[in-house]
């Protein structure tokens, strides 16, 4: 995985509780593999009508939001569904970062591992940066993951990240590779949980 | 002296292979479901090279794309009998056993794992589908993951995860005839929200927890990630174990009463510490209808629908006007006005045994006024349920009698709702567009369900039961 460096870009404001990844992917999308490119169906039923034009009503179809590498979101973005193939449709449009004052805790740990920052502020903060980009629009947005900051115009906002996160995001670290590093543990607690639950292993009656 | 713990932490310890000094903790994972949605997840491994580290801890089900009406005998959709074909490949090639459409141990993931008795009490289950914490009704700890995790486990056995804050969700008293779990379940979200519990494991207790029968457990934990929960358990007691005894992949004689003994101290100790606490008075509990777009959009039956004019909040209000846009209800119209167009009975939460009974106790000797569809949990529920006779008296009052899968829920396998549709469901999210684009789904029990189709519109089931069980 790449290490997540600062950077700046456009911010879309999508303002709405609780969207849920059924919202951000629909479902009849999730039998598309990787390599057809989950970006052009990112938020699609909020995106598009029923003939397949775009809603211009929709914050990421206004064409100073087109173009966005981060969204601000409003409380619990990302609940609902674990399709991972959410996560996957921001990155493939290009979003690398999503503000919101709460995320879906599956959503999170889904982004994590696909070098997607989910960054925390507070209800009032994500308000406030949602109210200045739409009074303007090309304002633009910068993340420091390093020191946990977003400038947004002219104003500076502290954000919140999980520690672990923040350093597998940091370093680009890939779980597989750290966990390798704790094979004998693991072999070791199999051996003794074995001993200790010996019920806990599936007994099929033939 | 040893400090009082939940139940939350006696399950979080056993797993707990180590905690690195940043908190986060490597977990041993004791049963990996997997479904023909896992397939990037095989991907991931088949791009390494890699193999399925314990095949014996692995249990695939076809449940999520399956054709759920009509003949299962050949898939006419040629990317949904890829994907079944994937799994089936992906399970010989690494040796794991496969629930597939034709084994009478077929069904909904997480209706087959309690079923088999693959879900039992004190196990680290997970599965990449979030509705993975139903397992946590039997007193396991389970929990939805992501397609990269799912490779992870696969891999390695193990799962990377922090230690979530423990909420206590407490619901005393007794429920009046005709309320169900889902009802429990649905007062409880529209109380603490959809993301009222997000960061937490719940455990749910209280005399009314302990009243419920394991399939209303399973309905409340399924639906806990509704609140946002991590995962949902209740202490599994002696109804746990009669539940589990004689089940196909349960311990079996000696080692049955081993493990009881060992499951029988899986509870929350005395004084031990909870980080979020909420209560509920059962009694206060009526048959409740989602109205909105999210779960927490739920009120008792005999409520209107909510007024944005009436808010405060501006964004509320807001909040309000789109969700009714979206459901093409006016604010202000009694709930049990609202006419309806389809039901739909089924889904991993509330499409079991005792599900089917309760919907079909409402409908017998009833016409439906509306179609609908009813698709049992597994295949075993399917002919439990003809064997009671269930099935005949869905089909008299003209509903479908189908197969089992997710179906109707996320309709991904083409059983789809149309759009402007509006249909009473026993299934757990009334996104926008989960039932297909531009359907409306209205949440509910499935008595509720059921007094909706024979009513044509929304209705209070109390009013239907008369001299009739619940």
């Amino acid at each position: 995985m790449e290490k997540f460096t600062t950077f700046t870009a456009a911010a879309c404001p999508i303002n709405q509780k609780n969207l849920n990844t059924d919202q951000i992917l629909p479902a009849r999308y999730l039998k598309w593999t990787r390599s057809m490119g989950f970006g052009k169906v990112l938020f699609h039923d909020l995106r598009f009508d029923v003939e397949g034009r775009e809603k211009p009503d929709f914050p990421l179809n206004n064409p100073a939001w087109r173009n966005c590498k981060i969204v601000v979101a409003a409380r619990n973005f990302g609940c609902g569904s674990s399709r991972e193939a959410a996560v996957y449709a921001l990155c493939d449009y290009g979003v690398r970062c999503i503000i919101a004052p709460s995320f879906g805790d599956i959503f999170a740990g889904n982004a994590v591992q696909n070098g997607l920052l989910t960054a925390v502020v507070t209800d009032n903060e994500a308000a406030e940066i949602m109210a200045s980009l739409t009074q303007m629009l090309d304002l633009p947005v910068s993340i420091n993951l390093e020191q946990q900051m977003i400038v947004c115009g002219n104003r500076l906002y502290n954000f919140t990240i999980d520690p672990v996160r923040r350093m597998r995001l940091l370093n680009g670290w890939d779980d597989l590779a750290l966990t390798e590093n704790y094979r004998e543990r693991i072999t070791a607690f199999k051996a003794i949980d074995k001993s200790q639950r010996p019920w806990a292993v599936p007994r099929k009656q033939l | 002296m040893t400090q009082p713990q939940t139940i939350i932490d006696k399950l979080w310890s056993a797993h707990e292979i180590l905690r690195r000094e940043d908190g986060e903790s490597l977990l041993w994972v004791d049963r990996h479901y997997v479904h023909e949605g896992s397939f990037h997840a095989f991907g991931k491994l088949a791009e390494r090279g890699a193999r399925v580290a314990e095949p014996a801890l692995t249990f695939g089900v076809a449940d999520h794309y399956v054709p759920t009406r009509g003949s299962r005998r050949s898939i006419a959709n040629p990317e949904i009998a890829r994907m079944v074909r994937q799994l089936e490949e992906n399970c010989a090639k690494h040796g794991f056993k496969l629930f597939d459409l034709d084994d009478p141990g077929q069904g909904i993931v997480h209706v087959v794992g309690p079923e088999q008795g693959l879900t039992l009490p004190g196990l680290l289950i997970v599965c990449g589908d979030s509705h993975t914490s139903t397992h946590g009704a039997l007193g396991a700890y389970a929990f939805g993951i992501g397609a990269s995790e799912v490779a992870h486990v696969l891999m390695t056995q193990t799962i990377w995860q922090k230690k979530p804050k423990r909420m206590r969700v407490r619901v005393d008293g007794v429920t009046a005839p005709g309320i169900a779990a889902k009802d429990i379940m649905l007062a409880i979200i529209a109380r603490i929200g959809a993301d009222g519990a997000t960061g937490c494991a719940a455990e749910f207790t209280g005399s009314a927890i302990r009243g419920l029968s394991i399939e209303g457990r399973l309905t409340l934990c399924n639906m806990s990630i509704e609140a946002g929960a991590r995962c949902g358990v209740v202490a599994p007691d002696a109804l746990s174990f009669a539940y589990l005894r004689g089940r196909p992949y349960a311990p079996k004689g000696a080692e049955f009463e081993q493990a009881v003994d060992a499951w029988s101290r899986l509870t929350t100790d005395e004084g031990a510490p909870f980080d979020h606490e909420v209560e509920f008075d059962a009694a206060n509990i009526a048959p409740i209808v989602t109205w909105g777009t999210s779960p927490q959009d739920a009120l008792p039956i005999d409520a209107s629908v909510p007024d944005p004019t009436r808010e405060s909040d501006p964004e509320r209000a807001q909040y309000v006007r789109d969700a009714l846009d979206y459901m093409g209800l006016v604010p202000g119209k009694k709930l049990t006005d609202i006419s309806i167009d389809r039901v739909f009975i089924g889904s991993c939460t509330n499409a079991r045994i005792e599900d089917l009974r309760a919907a079909a106790s409402v409908i017998a000797g009833r016409d439906s006024k509306v179609p609908g569809l009813v698709s049992p949990g597994s295949t075993l529920v399917k002919r439990q349920a003809e064997d009671e006779g269930l099935d005949r008296i869905f089909r008299d009052a003209g509903l479908e009698w189908g197969e089992s899968g997710c179906s109707m829920c996320v309709g991904i396998n083409g059983d789809l709702i149309a759009p402007g549709e509006r249909c009473a469901s026993t299934t757990n999210r009334n996104f926008r567009g989960r039932q297909g684009p531009g359907a409306r789904t209205h949440l509910m029990s499935p008595a509720m369900v059921a007094a909706a189709a024979v009513t044509g519109h929304l209705a209070d089931v109390r009013k239907l039961l008369g001299s009739r069980k619940p």
